[in-house]
């Protein structure tokens, strides 16, 4: 009897703290996230007053609680490319986005990674490009965690494409860049071996030159 | 594109960067941007209504009279500011468009006023948002049947025949306008009365009469005073196939009028009585005989040309016989049901009158209908309309929101792809009419093609080209093609496979425009317009306001008209004039003809 009591309250409490999450992110979408002040944010980051004020009435148009929750930012990037499927490589890139890692990104965040990436230095640049391929976090940047990249990449391409994507195209993409990258052979690339060898790289140093001017 | 996607595309951009140690070809140059950066406020005057709003707002929507440069023939000088001479009430939910990116009707506006307002300002209503779509809808529904209605009453009036009639013809009017002369009316009087005798004989026939002498059961007077009835039933059938036959006769389409309601009542009505000549005295098939007669009942229905009421009854049934369909069927399922339920219920029981589950069917319906089904009515007309809307109209709406907006988008690219594979001469007019986004967007879009040096195309030139493919290069194709294109297709450069592709491409891409839009509706025709092929533009040596037209966004006239002209079968530029409005479109339209039978010839 006592037995049966027990399991049947311990199901409740099972039951309450799944009630009690989605009460709390009720109570987080209800709530509005202000960022800090515009001082501040001009101090972090490398943009200017105006343009904070630009960016940030964009953001607030766009999520007026402030915040940006994966599903949300999927469906926003996934606009860009109607062509294929860019959820996996959005997913990616929201993990890159949020360093906080609280599964939403802030306009502080949102600014923050802009300012890398308009007019940060190339080391940084470099360096959030290395983050945003390190899907674990480790590190290191090992064959199965570009794959996933690349495939993510292929897939925003969507079905319709010349030449049509015949074999295994990503796993080629993923072996010619191991191939670039990893000086050592020792089938990880770490952030020095990738930044060294991004800097070899004149394409790539090129079409970084013209990404210089994109805002 | 929705508006705040506007806001994340140079952040989508700047994300790029991380595509770059993937690549294996240089990025292509950003397109210029030319715009400042700092932001300024517009004034917009409407009636005197000042409204104030960002530049940047506006230009969310590079395809509307706000967003592009058309408001430039609105500015004032003296005054600074825009000033449009239209209902500043409406200007409201316009501009709220602009600022939050959905569009919403207002309930208490008229359909049509703010039909208007949105052509005017270039939006296409297939945005308005969810919450309003419904309501739009059925509005603009209803108010495009009450104008249908009112054309048809229109012409049905009592115009003045023409001159050089038939006989046929003003015999045909008669009986569609009996007020047109007195013989009609007199035709027309005489017919209901021979209707209304006919229907109360029927009913007359089964009253009982007293008994004949030496009988001493109750007869019904059909059979006492047979011979008169017969009589009466005669006549009256005589009269109405009489009419029959002269309606038949002054047709205009004879089969139309065959297939009409109205004719099959009347066939139906006069039916029974010559199944009646013809059927022997045998018992058996005069049981079945009798049912038949039940048909003469019909003869009431014939009322409905006598009366608009009984008509407009009739068109209410038919505008909500997929719900009261529906309705009926939920009824049958019930009544099964239920009647199941009595007759194994009462199975054991001695005496009970559920001999079978139909037996029980009888009890269930009347119960439903004398209590259930006046609740069942109210409760289900309150949720019914709600729940159809949301589960289906709605869905369907926005499925189809998401299909066009994709094709756009998509299309879109395509064709700056096409224009950017050409010569830069012709294209650097057009590159102008594009908005800067859409710039941007291409600029993304090519980048990612960079990164996995592969090329985007739509689904009709990746089945071609998977063709052209395993079949092997049909150069024949390519060279009348690109001997029709003149010199300007130099830009072919050096890869003999890439102008084939291109060609191929454009023989697709001209195929699937004309096709496509010979397909569709208006409403998408509207997004489906810059796909019409670009090729057109360099074979017609067109001027810049051809070009202009071409990369546009509102010569939805163009797709239209482009569908009834079948392609002639010269490829000269003396194409049948068809009718259009303005000469520019006319060229657009010989443009796509003229495409369209290029790749009809070259194809042989």
């Amino acid at each position: 009897m006592g037995a049966v009591v027990g399991t049947l309250t311990m199901q409740t409490k099972q039951r309450r703290p799944s009630r009690d999450k989605t009460d709390d992110e009720l109570e987080m979408t209800m709530v509005c996230h202000r960022p800090e002040g515009l001082d501040q944010l001009e101090a972090q980051t490398n943009f200017s007053k105006q343009e904070l004020q630009i960016l940030y009435r964009g953001f607030k148009n766009e999520c007026p609680s402030g915040v940006v929750n994966e599903e949300t930012f999927k469906h926003i990037y996934a606009q860009f490319f109607p062509h294929g499927d860019a959820s996996m490589y959005a997913h990616y890139l929201f993990n890159a986005f949020d360093t906080t890692n609280n599964g939403s990104i802030k306009f502080k965040d949102f600014v923050m990674g802009l300012s890398i990436l308009l007019r940060g230095t190339l080391r940084e640049k470099l360096e959030w490009t290395f983050h945003l391929y390190d899907i674990n976090r480790d590190g290191y940047i090992n064959r199965e965690e570009m794959t996933e990249i690349v495939r993510a990449i292929y897939d925003m391409m969507g079905k319709y494409t010349y030449p049509a994507l015949k074999g295994d195209v990503p796993q080629q993409h993923v072996d010619a860049f191991f191939q670039k990258m990893d000086k050592n052979k020792d089938g990880v690339v770490t952030l020095e071996e990738f930044v060294i060898a991004c800097q070899e790289d004149e394409t790539m140093m090129r079409s970084m030159q013209l990404f210089e001017n994109v805002m | 594109m929705a508006a705040g996607v506007a806001t994340w595309l140079p952040f989508a951009r700047a994300a790029a960067v991380g595509w770059l140690p993937l690549a294996k070809k240089t990025m292509p140059k950003p397109p210029v941007d030319n715009t400042s950066r700092s932001d300024e406020i517009l004034y917009v005057n409407v009636s005197g209504v000042r409204f104030q709003t960002w530049k940047n707002t506006l230009d969310r929507y590079p395809d509307t009279l706000l967003g592009s440069s058309e408001k430039e023939f609105f500015y004032n000088e003296d005054t600074q500011e825009y000033f449009f001479d239209r209902d500043p009430e409406m200007f409201r939910h316009i501009l709220n468009f602009y600022r939050t990116g959905k569009l919403h009707y207002p309930r208490h506006e008229c359909i049509q006023a703010f039909d208007e307002e949105l052509a005017f300002y270039g939006i296409v209503p297939e945005i308005i948002g969810d919450c309003c779509m419904e309501e739009y809808r059925d509005r603009k529904k209803e108010n495009q049947e009450r104008l249908a209605e009112d054309t048809e009453a229109n012409e049905a009036s009592d115009a003045p025949l023409p001159p050089h009639s038939t006989s046929r013809e003003r015999l045909w009017r008669a009986f569609e306008n009996p007020h047109t002369s007195t013989m009609a009316l007199v035709f027309y009087y005489v017919t209901g009365f021979f209707i209304a005798v006919s229907v109360i004989a029927n009913v007359v026939e089964t009253v009982p009469c007293r008994p004949p002498k030496g009988s001493v059961k109750d007869l019904p007077c059909g059979e006492k005073y047979q011979l008169a009835f017969f009589c009466m039933d005669t006549a009256c059938v005589l009269i109405f196939t009489f009419e029959y036959l002269m309606r038949l006769f002054a047709a205009p389409s004879r089969c139309k009028f065959m297939r009409s309601v109205m004719s099959v009542i009347d066939v139906v009505a006069i039916m029974p009585y010559y199944i009646g000549l013809v059927m022997p005295e045998n018992e058996d098939v005069s049981g079945a005989f009798v049912t038949l007669r039940v048909f003469r009942v019909f003869r009431i229905f014939k009322f409905s040309r006598h009366s608009q009421g009984l008509r407009i009854l009739g068109y209410t049934l038919k505008s909500c016989a997929s719900e009261l369909g529906f309705l009926l069927f939920s009824l049958t399922m019930a009544i099964i049901i239920f009647a199941t339920v009595m007759f194994y219920a009462e199975k054991g029981t001695k005496g009970s009158t559920f001999t079978s589950i139909p037996a029980s069917f009888w009890y269930t319906i009347v119960t439903m209908t004398t209590l259930g089904l006046v609740k069942l009515d109210s409760v289900l007309q309150k949720h019914w309309s709600q729940v159809y809307h949301q589960n289906f109209i709605r869905l369907k709406v926005r499925l189809a929101r998401i299909r066009m907006a994709k094709k756009g988008t998509t299309n879109a690219f395509l064709q700056y792809k096409e224009d950017r594979d050409r010569d830069s001469d012709s294209t650097a007019l057009c590159v102008k009419n594009r908005s800067a986004f859409e710039h941007q967007h291409h600029h993304l879009l090519h980048c990612l093609e960079k990164t996995t040096n592969h090329e985007f195309t739509d689904e009709m030139n990746y089945s071609e080209l998977c063709m052209t493919e395993s079949v092997g290069f049909r150069t024949s194709r390519s060279t009348s093609l690109s001997s029709q294109q003149g010199a300007q297709n130099n830009s072919t450069g050096c890869c003999p496979r890439r102008a084939r592709r291109r060609a191929a491409m454009r023989l697709a891409n001209s195929t699937v425009s004309v096709s496509r839009g010979s397909v569709q509706e208006l409403d998408t025709l509207h997004i489906k317009t810059t796909s019409i092929p670009p090729q057109t533009r360099s074979s017609l040596n067109a001027q810049a306001d051809d070009l202009k037209l071409n990369c546009g966004e509102q010569d939805f006239t163009a797709a239209i008209i482009s569908i009834p002209t079948p392609p002639a079968n010269t490829p000269d530029e003396s194409l049948p004039p068809s009718p259009a409005p303005i000469p520019g479109i006319l060229r657009n339209t010989r443009a796509t003809a003229y495409t369209h039978d290029t790749v009809k010839i070259s194809s042989l």
